[in-house]
């Protein structure tokens, strides 16, 4: 019987971190895009929730996940084409823009869930689960893993992707250059505006499904700041990832794993402050910058605005 | 310090010879509109923002009117002015030095909770003044501890310190609620929240109103920030930091203590803030509570342009919004939520009117000193070489 209970308890904590860690991954994926392309994106937070708010809309009245998804990234892209148009056309101070984007993200999300439902909070039915032939039959990791939601596996395959992107393909190139180097990718005749606006582009829309994500799987009901600073996190993950996608996907596990930590404790019956284990997260963070401190890297033209014939 | 300032914004392009009168007037009135039109503008685009909500603007800012200046609310306004001021001045220190403490939330909450946690059984035992002094003491110790981890790493390995302060507050935040549920818990209530301080061991009102004395103390230290800042070799050395590390290292500036203990005094103000609150107003901490002053403030002491002195009519201004900001959000059946975002279009305001500003190379700028060059760099070097008289200066990057 104790095997049986500590089977469950486990498969809770891997699943419960996987559905609490996609995302993260999915932001902290974003970022890595757009931090890489020498744009740092502090506005992570209110496009998580700007992503997470129009995502739930379009999942309750569309009835349909993936429509919410969609809106999802729609919201984030809507987001972050303030970024675009003031950091990366303008060249004005990113991090004030990405508090603003931040604020106004909170605000807006807060001002339209009351203006919409009041004081009440609808819920989602939970949306159907994919299993992977065979493989979901493995005990603890099968239920765990093989069987999650679609847009899980498919964040596994985007990580897959960017890796090739990067490692292997012209793209990537010009986005290691814009935050790297962007004189050189200016010399060679790629626009650095254009480079870092798709990138902050496709951060956005990750973001966006990242909070969709988290409103219409994770929570399955929209409350105002549900982000919890998340975005950040997705920041320090990205940071400590040193801007490669399998760290990032891993290190958005493990943060996972200490987000949804609460549940599994409770379903072992251990009682602990749930204060204290929102706080687990965010020191792990320090303890690993502490000790890493060396370690972490970010590009040398990360937040620095880009005009041409500038030394 | 001001004169140096005026003289280093001067324009590049030669201007025709005008009298110094009118010149000193058009600089101040382009003062003005810079700081002036981003609130003009952030109320006019959340009035349209309100009539798509189906709101009336009107009687939404009539109302914040009404509840933030009228029939004496205009004294609420005054006290909400001494947590956001004495946070403004805390943000003032680390900014100026281009150092972003962005942990206010944890810092301000963490020290709340601490001193409402002391504050019942301090004051049955001390004298009113001493119990006073003692906690504005330990909030600002406090606020200032929170910073030590971020400042270390800031000036020993250059981790952000933007990731770092926002690590600490979200730790901070977490472990105030812990303090308040736990060891500083009320026993004879059943609601999360510290003993309340009887209403005579809070800090007294200033004669014939009901404003406390905090509010004193926050433009106290105002003006004593403004002398530091401006009149002290310390001030020139946060000044020098932020403009240019590298340049501060190079003339003597010993950075990482510097970095250290503008950490720490900002902590401390924004802890002072906290006890200035708590001592004043609300004479308890609950859990969960976080009125997140630091957001609101941010936008105004850019507008200020980083000015102790310069601040206070903007904080005064935003006081009474969030004043009457509570009633007219009521009124209009919206959360109070919605001042964050007239906050967020202030700061978007402002940063395009730098942007309108900087393409026109007029007046000073509210960005960092840092930041201001490197991003002003570009245009005069282009305007310098094109003249034909080319010149090598520090990289940019």
């Amino acid at each position: 019987v104790s095997n049986l209970f500590h089977q469950a308890v486990l498969t809770a904590l891997i699943s419960g971190g996987i559905i609490a860690g996609v995302p993260l991954m999915l932001t902290a994926i974003g970022e890595t895009i757009s931090e890489r392309a020498g744009v740092l994106n502090l506005g992570l937070e209110g496009m998580m929730l700007v992503g997470a708010y129009v995502g739930f809309i379009g999942a309750y009245y569309g009835h349909s996940a993936w429509l919410g998804f969609l809106l999802g990234a729609i919201g984030g892209v809507i987001a972050c084409s303030f970024m675009i148009v003031l950091c990366v056309w303008l060249g004005l101070d990113q991090i004030v823009i990405g508090i603003a984007i931040t604020l106004a993200g909170e605000g807006i999300t807060s001002v339209l869930q009351g203006a919409q439902f009041g004081t009440s909070y609808p819920r989602l039915g939970a949306p159907a689960e994919v299993s992977i032939p065979l493989l979901h039959k493995i005990p603890v990791i099968g239920p765990s893993v093989f069987e999650q939601q679609l847009l899980v596996y498919l964040t596994v395959v985007l990580v897959g992707v960017l890796v090739w992107v990067f490692r292997s393909t012209n793209v990537g190139l010009n986005l290691r250059a814009a935050g790297e180097k962007p004189e050189a990718l200016d010399a060679a005749g790629v626009s650095v505006a254009a480079t870092r606006s798709y990138a902050v582009l496709c951060t956005g829309a990750l973001a966006g499904v990242g909070g969709a994500f988290l409103s219409i799987v994770g929570a399955g009901v929209f409350t105002p700041f549900m982000t919890q600073g998340q975005g950040y996190m997705a920041i320090v993950i990205c940071m400590l990832a040193r801007g490669k996608p399998v760290w990032v996907l891993v290190g958005a596990f493990l943060f996972g794993i200490s987000l949804s930590i609460a549940t599994a404790l409770q379903l072992a019956g251990i009682n602990i402050s749930t204060d204290l284990v929102n706080m687990l997260p965010f020191i792990a963070i320090i303890v690993a910058l502490v000790l890493f401190a060396r370690r972490s890297y970010l590009p040398p033209a990360l937040a620095l605005p880009y005009f041409r014939g500038a030394r | 310090m001001s004169v140096i300032r005026a003289r280093e914004t001067m324009p590049i392009v030669d201007e025709p010879l005008r009298p110094e009168r009118s010149r000193s007037a058009a600089r101040i009135i382009d003062l003005l509109v810079r700081s002036l039109v981003p609130v003009i503008l952030a109320l006019i685009a959340g009035g349209i923002l309100l009539l798509i909500l189906g709101r009336d603007p009107l009687s939404f800012y009539s109302d914040i009117w009404h509840g933030g200046v009228q029939q004496g609310s205009w004294q609420d306004s005054a006290m909400r002015m001494a947590p956001l001021l004495l946070i403004a001045v805390g943000l003032i220190f680390v900014f100026r030095a281009n150092i972003w403490n962005l942990g206010y939330d944890g810092q301000f909450l963490l020290a709340a909770a601490v001193l409402s946690g002391l504050g019942p059984s301090l004051a049955a035992h001390v004298p009113l003044w001493l119990a006073m002094t003692l906690l504005f003491a330990v909030a600002a110790a406090v606020g200032a501890a929170w910073t030590i981890i971020p400042a270390g790493l800031k000036a020993g390995y250059d981790t952000n310190e933007i990731i770092t302060t926002l690590m600490m507050s979200f730790i901070g935040v977490g472990l105030a609620n812990i303090l308040v549920k736990g060891p500083f818990q009320d026993p004879a209530v059943n609601i999360p929240q510290t003993k309340v301080l009887a209403l005579d061991k809070m800090l007294p009102a200033i004669p014939s109103t009901r404003i406390h004395v905090g509010v004193v103390v926050a433009l106290f230290a105002a003006i004593v920030a403004y002398y530091v800042l401006t009149r002290t070799s310390f001030g020139l050395r946060v000044q020098v930091l932020g403009a240019n590390p590298r340049a501060a290292r190079h003339v003597g500036v010993q950075v990482r203590k510097l970095i250290v203990s503008s950490f720490l005094v900002s902590g401390a103000l924004i802890g002072a803030a906290a006890a200035a609150d708590i001592l004043g107003v609300w004479g308890y901490a609950r859990a969960n509570w976080n009125p997140a002053y630091g957001d609101t403030v941010i936008p105004f002491v850019f507008l200020a342009r980083l000015n102790p002195l310069a601040v206070i009519p903007f904080i005064a201004f935003f006081a009474v919004l969030s004043t009457g900001g509570d009633l007219a959000a009521q009124n209009a059946n919206l959360p109070t939520d919605f001042l964050l975002v007239l906050v967020a279009l202030i700061l978007i305001f402002m940063t395009l009117i730098e942007f309108i500003g900087r393409r026109r190379e007029l007046g000073q700028s509210y960005l960092p000193e840092g930041m201001r060059e490197a991003l002003r760099k570009p245009l005069i070097r282009r305007r310098a070489a094109s003249r034909g008289a080319s010149h090598e200066g520090p990289e940019a990057a």
